[in-house]
């Protein structure tokens, strides 16, 4: 945000200056140049995200409406609203799995944001080695999550995984990790921390590189300690940009499915126990074939994740301003 | 003076136990695949041990692996390449004619859950007798890629001083000669970042294939998930199939890591 306002700053003034000058030729802007060509440059791609979302979008909503059932051209009647009442009156699948996806999401994305705050602070004078550091900061956030996935059962495995050898090391009794119903989310949770947080560091690292350092130079003058700096200088000049962060990652993390499917199949487990609303969702369409109920179950969710986006931006913009 | 001492020796240890908790998993997941199945299910073998390359060796014997090898790489290069096509100019457009609300339309395709996109998808290509196509799976991949470009490449172009265009075009040029003359070869850097950007996440994505690709069109996240499910037991094998997917993600790491920061972080500090 920060970046865009100086940009636009920028362009500005030099607009109003060659508008203003005597050249004596009249200066044509890109506005005035071709107000055709920009239209034809955007109509591929937005004709293309267009009809790849528009028609999703009515057929998903149409079928939220209807019993469909079975094979996908099967014929239907339509219900009302009846998927969405039975949808939010579910309390043996549906909001246990909207519980499941708040804490999974609220769990991972704070712990994420604050070791990623933590870690960019860390890192933000430079320092030999610092290249490296970044290098390895990369692979987690571009690793593939179904490999992740199946790579930490391997290390989680209570029998045979090295977590337990190592915990073993410091006294600690052997865990169950995904193999137990009340540990399965705790550790997807820490396994989304290990890819992401290295995500938020980068986001964070570049937000703090395009800080001014006047501010916090003042504050070290007037005698205010590193603690009082961070807080009241450097974490109110970063409010968009950790805001920006929270806003992608959050959507991200409510979305996660791959990592949740791979190493707890269909349904979270035999007792659901980590089953989010986007495994929920896939299960009721491709497992079960219940599509109508589960058109419901993603008109909700994304109605939800709409809801959540609008208002972390509209925190954004006010803060910006 | 010695505060600022202590300071640097403590940010060096905490800075070097955050990389080691971060790449441990990876470097256990590369020894693993170098171990025999008797070695990978002991723990008490750590990293020291005479590496075998059989489960290389096998998981290469099987065709499919290569095969799905030659999908993932098929689909990402295709699919990149397309939305290169299409959504570099239409950030330029963006960007010059300041369109910022048009090209956040976009924005909704980030937030929308591909799940809920999945079924009519499904339906829609079925009709057309397209489902298990290379075809299908290059489309889906670029709803992703698409929206991924446009936005790295919008506060790309914006950051690009628009004199250089202008002066372009009192020279003479059109509009869109500017960007093709002047534009495009200033972003080159910007794109190829993009670019490595939109190839990684194709080649990481799974639920677009789980559903939309069959045995033949398959790709390797989904290999490698069907392989676990009936296989659980070869984790040499697994971790070598994990590897081998690995590889491309870890040398664009090593070799394009200010690239991709660039790339990563250019939706993010602008709003």
């Amino acid at each position: 945000m920060t970046t865009t306002t100086t940009a636009r700053a920028a362009t500005g003034p030099g607009k109003s200056t060659r508008a203003a000058a005597p050249s004596g030729k009249p200066f044509v802007t890109f506005e005035q140049a071709n107000r055709r060509l920009k239209w034809a440059l955007l109509a591929p791609a937005l004709g293309f995200v267009g009809l790849m979302i528009a028609f999703p979008l009515v057929f998903t909503i149409n079928l939220s409406l209807t019993d469909a059932f079975g094979a996908v051209n099967a014929g239907s009647s339509y219900v009302g609203l009846q998927n969405f009442t039975d949808a939010l009156t579910d309390t043996r699948r549906f909001w246990p799995a909207v519980g499941r996806t708040v804490t999974f999401t609220l769990g991972a994305v704070v712990l994420e944001t604050v070791l990623g705050l933590a870690l960019a602070m860390l890192m933000r004078k430079a320092f030999r080695g610092m290249e490296i550091v970044r290098t390895i900061l990369m692979v987690p956030l571009l690793a593939t999550p179904v490999a992740i996935g199946i790579l930490w059962m391997l290390i989680l495995d209570p029998t045979n995984g090295i977590a337990n050898h190592l915990l073993g090391f410091v006294g600690i009794p052997p865990q169950e990790f995904l193999g137990s119903v009340s540990q399965s989310l705790p550790t997807l949770m820490l396994i989304d921390v290990w890819q992401w947080t290295p995500m938020m560091t980068v986001l964070l690292l570049a937000g703090l590189t395009t800080l001014p350092e006047e501010p916090e130079e003042a504050a070290r003058v007037d005698g205010a300690n590193a603690w009082q700096r961070f807080v009241h200088i450097i974490l109110p000049m970063l409010r968009t940009t950790i805001l920006t962060a929270l806003v992608l990652r959050g959507v991200d993390a409510l979305k996660t499915f791959d990592l949740i499917y791979a190493t707890k199949g269909p349904g979270g487990g035999s007792d659901f126990e980590a089953e989010t609303l986007n495994v929920y969702a896939y299960g009721l369409t491709f497992d079960y074939q219940e599509y109508g109920l589960a058109s419901a179950v993603l008109v909700l969710f994304t109605l939800f994740i709409v809801a959540i986006v609008v208002v972390l931006r509209r925190r954004t913009e006010r803060s910006a301003s | 003076m010695s505060a600022t001492t202590s300071f640097k020796v403590l940010r060096g240890v905490l800075i070097t136990v955050v990389c080691a908790v971060i790449s441990l998993p990876i470097i256990w997941m590369i020894a693993a695949a170098f171990k025999t199945n008797v070695q990978v299910t002991d723990p008490t073998v750590g990293l020291v041990f005479s590496p075998t390359w059989d489960n290389f060796r096998n998981v290469l014997a099987d065709g499919a692996l290569v095969h799905s090898f030659g999908n993932s790489m098929l689909v990402g290069v295709v699919s990149t390449a397309l939305s290169v096509v299409v959504a570099v100019p239409a950030a330029w457009a963006v960007g010059r004619f300041r369109m910022r609300r048009t090209g956040s339309i976009v924005l909704v395709a980030r937030i929308i859950p591909a799940i809920s996109l999945l079924v009519p998808w499904y339906y829609m290509f079925a009709q057309l007798g397209l489902v298990g196509s290379h075809l299908v799976l290059i489309l889906s991949h670029m709803f992703v890629s698409v929206p991924l470009i446009l936005w790295i490449m919008i506060g790309f172009f914006e950051s690009l001083p628009v004199e250089l265009e202008d002066a372009a075009r009192t020279d003479g040029l059109s509009a869109f000669g500017a960007f093709l003359r002047i534009a495009l070869p200033l972003a080159a850097p910007g794109t190829a970042s993009a670019a490595v950007l939109a190839f990684i996440f194709s080649w990481n994505n799974f639920i677009f294939a789980l559903i939309l690709a069959d045995e033949r069109t398959m790709t390797m996240p989904v290999l490698l998930f069907n392989f676990m499910s009936y296989a659980s037991t070869d984790w040499g094998g697994l971790m070598a199939a994990a590897t081998l997917m690995t590889v491309p993600v870890l040398l664009a790491a090593i070799f394009g890591q200010r690239f991709l920061v660039a790339g990563l972080t250019a939706g993010a500090t602008k709003g």
